[in-house]
């Protein structure tokens, strides 16, 4: 298990415990978390699934693939801090993660 | 201002039907809410069957939609292995398999499609299987395996996935289409070309043009497949898929208007207002194709239907018309859909097919219908952009990869 806190864009606060294994976007999902929408499960087909990384966190997360990397490119109100939520694996490095939701994710 | 509905009752706990019960949660619904599905485990995702999890790269747990214990938690009583046989909207009822009966006062019919079964000598033979469920994969999983051979019956998608995931567990596999070409039903030339180029570049067999007319069998074992020019090909097992059927016999028997579908409104709701239709069962309108009527078997269809039922239900303002898209996986190919070809008058292609990255464009006059990109975010992306905004589309300047698809949108 590791803790992730998901921030809604109006503030609400989701601490919620997480299987290492599970994605970000998964985390948020099962635990009906609104705002990360994920249409495709995951597959990095629909980019729906858009955060911000607190900047303590961000390099921890790794690097995006290409394909993610041009998937966020048309998202909406990208930040160089954006990522999508189903391409970052929970690892014990990663235990008390903070991620921000945009607005809409359409 | 009506009053709060009492009770909600979910008829089928499939992607849509799952997806209704949490959003309505999530809308803050307070009412009692009943799941009722027919399969033994809790809404899942079926996408990854043909794919991921198909491999190997996907455990059940990131299947399920939400964790079992999500449903208790939040005051849904969901009820696994329980068929619903019947609805009497008079006394708005449901009878149960279980020999139960329940009474709501709103029902939405999440009750998805079948695979259509192929009327042929040997179907029930051992090994020739469909995939649909969860139980579905596991049984062709079990069966799948190195040096084994499938015969994969029909080339659509699911097919064609399957294909791919089978050729990387070590499995030979033929494919028969019944058709000139795969994809025939959903795809344009260029596109079935391709794929089929690409799957037998990975030792994939082709047969088309190839009827199926019965499965060999030895000792209740299916052995092979035969076909209508008298020829048997050896196999291990068959993976029939022939497309879907939508499950609408429920809807049909109670007297709601059904056409290829539970025909709904914007809404979402069939012609009896307590009752709505969400997913693979429905027939809905489009609203961006001038609310043309359809029924689409996706993901982000069932999704969007159960945020339109939710929204209706709690009050709140309906979701704005949406694109339709979907997307298929197959070993590195990643093809996203946007959109239909309704009504095209010209195809153009972006990009070089032999280069695995293109994309293909279908419009009608000077506006985008639909877009099939392969290896290509951009062009999906934009594309399903334009189609949404109805904007007109210079062709030339669509068809012309030095300009950046964020220019030819603007
Ligand atoms: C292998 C596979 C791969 C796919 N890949 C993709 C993809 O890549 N992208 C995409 O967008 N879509 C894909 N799809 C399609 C997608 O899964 C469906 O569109 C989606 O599941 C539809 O959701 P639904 O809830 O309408 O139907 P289902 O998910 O089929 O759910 C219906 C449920 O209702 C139950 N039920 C039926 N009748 C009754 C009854 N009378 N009483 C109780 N329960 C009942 C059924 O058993 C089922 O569990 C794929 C489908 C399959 C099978
Ligand atoms: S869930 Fe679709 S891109 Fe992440």
């Amino acid at each position: 298990m590791a803790k992730i806190t998901y921030i809604e864009h109006n503030g609400a606060e989701h601490v919620l415990d997480v299987k290492t294994g599970l994605t970000v976007m998964e985390g948020a999902v099962k635990n009906n978390v609104p705002g990360i929408d994920a249409d495709c499960g995951g597959a990095c087909a629909c980019a729906t699934c858009h955060v911000y990384v607190d900047d303590a966190w961000l390099a921890k997360t790794g690097d995006k693939s290409a394909m993610e990397e041009s998937m966020l490119d048309f998202a909406e109100n990208v930040e160089p801090n954006s990522r999508l939520a189903c391409q970052i694996k929970m690892t014990d490095a990663l235990d008390g993660l903070v991620v921000r939701l945009p607005e809409s994710q359409h | 201002m009506s009053e709060k509905p009492s009770h909600i009752v979910i008829i089928g706990a499939g992607h849509a039907g799952g997806t209704a019960a949490a959003l309505l949660r999530q809308y803050d619904f307070q009412g009692p809410i009943t799941l009722i599905g027919e399969e033994p485990i809790p809404p899942y995702q079926r996408p990854p069957l043909s794919k991921a999890w198909l491999k190997g790269e996907a455990d059940a747990d990131s299947l399920a939609l939400k964790p079992l214990e999500f449903y208790a938690e939040n005051g849904i009583d969901f009820r696994p292995n329980v068929q619903v046989t019947a609805i009497d909207r008079q006394a708005k009822g449901l009878t149960l398999s279980d020999g139960g009966s329940l009474s709501y006062d709103i029902a939405i019919l999440a009750t998805g499609a079948r695979p259509i079964r192929l009327p042929i000598p040997g179907a029930d033979l051992d090994g020739v299987l469909e995939l649909r469920t969860a139980a579905d994969a596991e049984a062709l999983k079990a069966a799948l395996g190195p040096g084994k051979t499938v015969a994969v019956v029909g080339g659509g998608y699911i097919g064609l996935e399957a294909a791919a995931s089978a050729r990387s567990l070590g499995a030979n596999v033929i494919i028969l289409e019944r058709e000139a070409r795969i994809l025939a039903r959903v795809a344009c030339e260029t596109l079935s070309t391709f794929f089929q180029t690409y799957h037998e570049a990975r030792g994939v067999q082709f047969e088309l043009g190839a009827s199926a007319t019965g499965f060999a069998g030895k000792d209740g074992k299916v052995t092979g497949v035969t076909l209508a020019d008298g020829r048997t090909l050896a196999c291990d097992l068959v993976l029939v898929g022939v497309g879907v059927a939508p499950n609408e016999e429920l809807a049909k028997a109670a007297g709601l208007e059904c056409a290829r579908g539970v025909v709904v409104n914007l809404e979402a709701r069939t012609s009896d207002p307590s009752i709505f239709a969400i997913g693979d069962v429905a027939q809905r309108p489009m609203p961006i194709y001038e609310n043309r009527m359809f029924r689409m078997e996706s993901v982000p269809n069932a999704l969007e239907q159960a945020k339109q039922a939710a929204c209706a239900i709690t009050g709140r303002p309906a979701p704005a018309g949406e694109t339709p898209w979907q997307w298929s996986d197959q070993y590195d190919l990643k093809l996203q859909i946007a959109g239909y070809p309704f009504d095209a008058d010209q195809i153009l292609v972006r990009g070089d097919p032999t280069s695995n990255k293109f994309a293909i464009f279908h419009l009608k006059g000077d506006q985008l219908q639909s877009v099939e990109a392969i290896n290509s975010p951009p062009e999906f992306m934009m594309g399903r952009q334009l189609i949404g905004n109805r904007k007109p589309v210079n062709a030339s300047r669509l068809a012309d990869t030095s300009i950046s698809m964020k220019e030819v949108a603007a």
